[in-house]
Parts: C-alpha cells; structure tokens; sequence
C-alpha cells in the first residue's frame, strides 16, 4: 500500500446545498502525520467524518488504509482509530470500564482485555485515575483517554479531530508527545486537524490548507512558508500620525499586506528592517511598534484566501 | 465477536448507568407505591360502588405500580440513549465493529433487566401488604412477565424518541404525555363503573387500560383469557411497532457506510 489515505473529489453537501466539503484531493502517506488545517467551519471535521465512515460523501471517492470508505466501511473501522472533536465519553463509567468496553466490542480476547487496559492507561498516564468515574476527569485526562480508546485495537491509521482544543499548554505538548512516538514507534498514519498554526507546524510532516471546504495549500511546513517567501513588516502608527503617510513610506519596500491593526508589507528585496526604519524616521514618520514577521503558516493561509487564520471562523453545516 | 456478545456488553453499561444513577431507580421503586398509597387512602370507599369487582382497593389498585414504573423505565431509558447522542458516545460506537441492532438491544437489555428488578418489587410489596393473587404463584409469574413486556415495549418508545430527536429534553417532555396516558385509563375504576361518558370512551380507546386490566385481572379475578390475550396482545403489538420504528431510526441516526 502506497498510499495510507487516497481521497479524489470528496464532497459533502447538507440540506440547502450547503457544501461543507467542496472537492478535496489528498493523498497521505503510511507512517506520515498530515495536519489538515482550517479555521472553524472550514470543512475539516467534516472531512473527517466522511473518511471515518460516519457520514457518507455526497460526490467523490476516498480510499482509507486501501479500502473505500463508502463500499468497504467495516473494513476501513476495523483499520482506523478515531478521536473526535467532542471527547465522547460516558461520565458515569470509569476509565477502565471505557477501555474495556472498547476492547471487547473491538473482539480483542476476553485474556489478553486486562493486560491491553493496564498497557493503554500507563502510556496515556491515567493509571491512577483508572478506575474514577469519567465525571471527574480534567478536559486533558479526558482527551488522554479518548486517545487510549482510539488506540485500543491497534489501529495503523489515526484520525484525531482537533484533539487539543481547549487543552492547556501542559496536556498539549504531553499528547505531542504522544502522537510524535506513535509515528516514530508504531510507524501509525496520523491525520491530524487542527486549527492551531503552532500545532501543524511542530507536529506534521505535510499540511493540507483547508478554507471554504477545499484544499486551498498543501505541502511540508517549510515549503510552504517558503512559497511565501520574504519577511513582512508591520508598523502601528502612533497617536496622529497619519496612515497614508505610513503607507506610503512602507510601500517602497514591498506590496501592502492585509494588517488587522497598522499597515502590512512584505518585503521584496529592496531593503530590510533597517531601511524601513530610516525611511520612516526620514520621513518624520512616528511608529508605536513595528514588527518583523518571518512567515508562518498564518501567512500562508492569509496569502492563500486574504484572511487570517487567527480568529477566522466560517459557518459550516454541522455534520448531520 | 458475536452479537450476543455485543448486546451483553452493551446491556451491560446500560444496568451500570442506571445503577450509578439513583434517581433513576429509587423513584421508580418508591413513587408509584407512594401514589398507591395516597390513592388507596382516598379511593377506597369506591370499593362500596355497586358492581366494584374486589373488596380491596389495594389489591385493585396494584396494577398502576407496574405501569408507571415502565413509564420511569422508559423516560430513562431514553434520555440514557439521547445523552449518547448527544455526547458523541454512539459516534464512538459506532466506530467499532458493533452491530446496530446490538446497540437497540444492549440498550433495551438494560432497560428490561431494571424493569424486572421493579417488577419484583412491586410484587413483593404486594405480598407483603396482604394482597392475595386470585391466580396464584402462577398468576403472579405472568404478572412479572407481562410487566416485563410491557417495560421493553414503552422502552422502545423511548429509545425511539431518542433517536429521532437526539434530545434528552425532548425525551423528558414526553413524560407528561405518557402520564397523560396512565391517567385518561381505568386505573382507578373499571371502564364500566365510569360514569362520565368522554372518559369512559377515552378509557376504552386508551391501551394502557387493556394492560392495567390484564394485570389487574390476574390479580382480584383469576385466569381471564380475554383480559390476558388483550393485555399481552397490546404489549407484542406496541413492542413490534416500537422496536419497528426505533430500529428505522436508528438505521438514520448511525449512517456510516
């Protein structure tokens, strides 16, 4: 198998011809950790659904693990494992009662359920908190333990659907971790969304952009930041200087980016940082920050669609 | 793993749910015979009507326990299923190679086994009470069973109303429609005793009075076929077209390939 996850063409439409997902190409390869990044609403869980078998696609094909996700659809579950976006848990079972009730419906032997459990919780670092009712969990505890039961069955694909939202800084980086030596030691397929930049960067081998419901980027981190290129500078003008002035300083150094706050420009060779700021003093132009931005994927992202990431949300039909 | 297998695991969680959960079996085992009580108390002089078929209210009276505890059992049951629902949790079930119709029946097993434990303890309250079965040891193993029944077809209704709403507010709304039901019934008089003529046709047309009479009949009659047949008739009939209509929704609600 070439190719862990193949999809041509997936669409998705909801009632009102709403199209949530609007013809997306991507291939991924086995052992590979694609992060498919987007704002909220962009498509991304979705996507996610259909490749996991919960929804059916509208158009298109998708093949998972070599298997069609529409034809082939107990074969492709019994290949993936699947966090989703919502830590789906019951909060009146503990832990272990979660993980048992997973292996056993997955028709892991009734001998081997008890070693699996102990095995899982100590490398999700819930051994102490095994036998608590789920009630009782942190948000971080319980994204640990849905991770635990999307690994119960040894999947070689996995699929985890913005599995650090909402989570502190600590049980963040302790599932980067996680999913970092799944790769590494497992040699398990990760597909990762996301709508942190930070999180596609450090973790993913390759990102797929996603905006609107289609891919509008895709490549490694690095290549795609350097699609983009040169450095952007923004300034903030202080209190009564005036913007066009601003503009029109920044505007010999490259063309104007969209900026939230001041005026943008990325830098297209004809001077760096200190020539913006002898410019600008020479022009008796008075700044209240300026910053050197080398790129991000925010950038390409904004570059892709004129939007920022950060703060962008669309709405999305809901996956029914 | 077979699917007797699956609907034991599942049946499973769904006894510890609602163990772990006391409101959930505490007041269907004490509220029906609290209203039993406070009904018997005010009610017994109907006992005096001409025509009044037992000398005790209570024994009368001790097929409305069985009712209502199904409709607990049910109203639970459903909003157990659309808190799954909504909590993503069937999402996570269905990802595994469960069956759906392991999920219906796991789900109803639960159900069933809690109605059993109330039935049991319906009956032994009434023992306990002084109310002598006219039918017997027998007759009070039919009354267990039909019970039985009769909670896994109100369950499937709600199962089904989980499943098509994915709602456990929508679920509980229907407990006063089914209390709706209970009450516009012969559970206080026989049909024929009824004197106020929309209630008695209401009454007649109302299911739930054929189940109360089957019960009931077992109980201050003996052996009567006709009440038995409608009785168990009526709990088959609504429990196919319960169990009919859940598993079409559920066929909607789990779409996966």
């Amino acid at each position: 198998m070439d190719r862990a996850i193949e999809v041509r063409g997936l669409v998705r439409e909801f009632k009102g011809g709403i199209k949530a997902v609007a013809g997306i190409d991507l291939d991924v390869a086995p052992g590979e950790i694609y992060g498919f990044l987007g704002p909220n609403g962009a498509g991304k869980s979705t996507t996610v659904h259909m490749l996991t078998t919960l929804l059916p696609p509208t158009a298109g094909t998708a093949r998972v693990g070599g298997f069609d996700i529409v034809k082939q659809g107990p074969e492709v579950r019994k290949t993936i494992g699947a966090a989703l976006q919502e830590a789906a848990l019951d909060p009146l079972l503990t832990g272990r009662e979660h993980l048992r009730l997973q292996l056993a419906l997955h028709g892991i032997p009734r001998s081997e359920r008890p070693a699996r459990t102990d095995e899982l919780l100590e490398r999700v670092g819930l051994r102490l908190a095994a036998d608590r009712k789920i009630g009782g969990y942190s948000g971080g505890m319980k994204r640990r333990l849905d991770l635990a039961l999307a690994l119960a069955h040894r999947p070689r694909i996995l699929f985890l659907d913005e599995p650090t939202t909402g989570l502190d800084v600590q049980s963040r980086s302790a599932l980067w971790d996680e999913v970092v030596r799944l790769k590494r030691e497992d040699g398990v397929t990760v597909f990762l969304t996301t709508q942190y930049l930070e999180e596609a960067d450090v973790l993913a081998d390759r990102v797929g952009i996603i905006d609107h419901g289609r891919l509008v980027a895709e490549g490694t981190p690095a290549a795609l930041k350097s699609e983009i290129g040169r450095p952007t500078i923004e300034a903030l003008p202080a209190d009564g200087t005036d913007d066009g002035t601003l503009e029109q300083v920044l505007r010999r150094f490259g063309a104007l980016q969209p900026s939230t706050a001041g005026v943008a420009v990325r830098l297209d060779g004809q001077g760096d940082l200190a020539d913006v700021v002898r410019a600008l003093d020479a022009a008796d132009v008075r700044v209240a920050d300026l910053h050197l931005h080398a790129p991000t994927l925010d950038d390409v992202f904004l570059a892709k669609t004129g939007r920022s990431l950060e703060g962008s949300e669309e709405a999305e039909a809901e996956p029914e | 793993m077979s699917l007797a297998a699956q609907v034991f695991y599942l049946g499973r969680r769904s006894v510890i749910r609602i163990l772990r959960q006391p409101a959930n079996w505490i007041f269907p085992l004490v509220f029906p015979l609290a209203l039993m009580a406070v009904n018997t108390g005010g009610l017994h002089a109907a006992t005096n009507l001409p025509g009044f078929p037992s000398d005790s209210f209570v024994a009368f009276f001790l097929a409305f326990p069985f009712i209502q505890g199904a409709l607990f059992a049910t109203v639970n049951a459903g909003v157990d299923l659309a808190r799954d629902i909504q909590t993503g949790f069937l999402n996570r079930l269905a990802l595994t190679p469960m069956r759906s119709g392991a999920l219906l029946a796991g789900h109803l097993g639960g159900v069933l086994a809690v109605g059993a434990l109330q039935a049991l303890w319906y009956l032994t309250v009434g023992l306990v009470i002084g109310v002598r079965f006219e039918s017997g040891a027998a007759g009070a193993l039919v009354v267990f069973l039909l019970a039985v029944l009769i909670v896994f077809a109100f369950g499937s209704f709600g199962a089904l109303a989980a499943l098509r709403t994915g709602s456990t507010e929508a679920v509980h709304s229907l407990f006063p429609l089914f209390f709706v039901f209970l009450f516009i019934s012969s559970m206080n008089l026989p049909r024929n005793l009824i004197e106020t003529e929309w209630f008695r046709v209401a009454a007649s047309l109302n299911p739930v009075s054929y189940l109360i009479e089957a019960i009931r009949s077992l109980v201050i009659e003996g052996w009567n076929a006709e009440a038995l047949a409608l009785g168990f008739g009526i709990a088959i009939a609504l429990a196919i077209v319960g169990l009919t209509l859940s598993s079409l929704a559920l066929r909607g609600r789990m779409a996966r390939t």
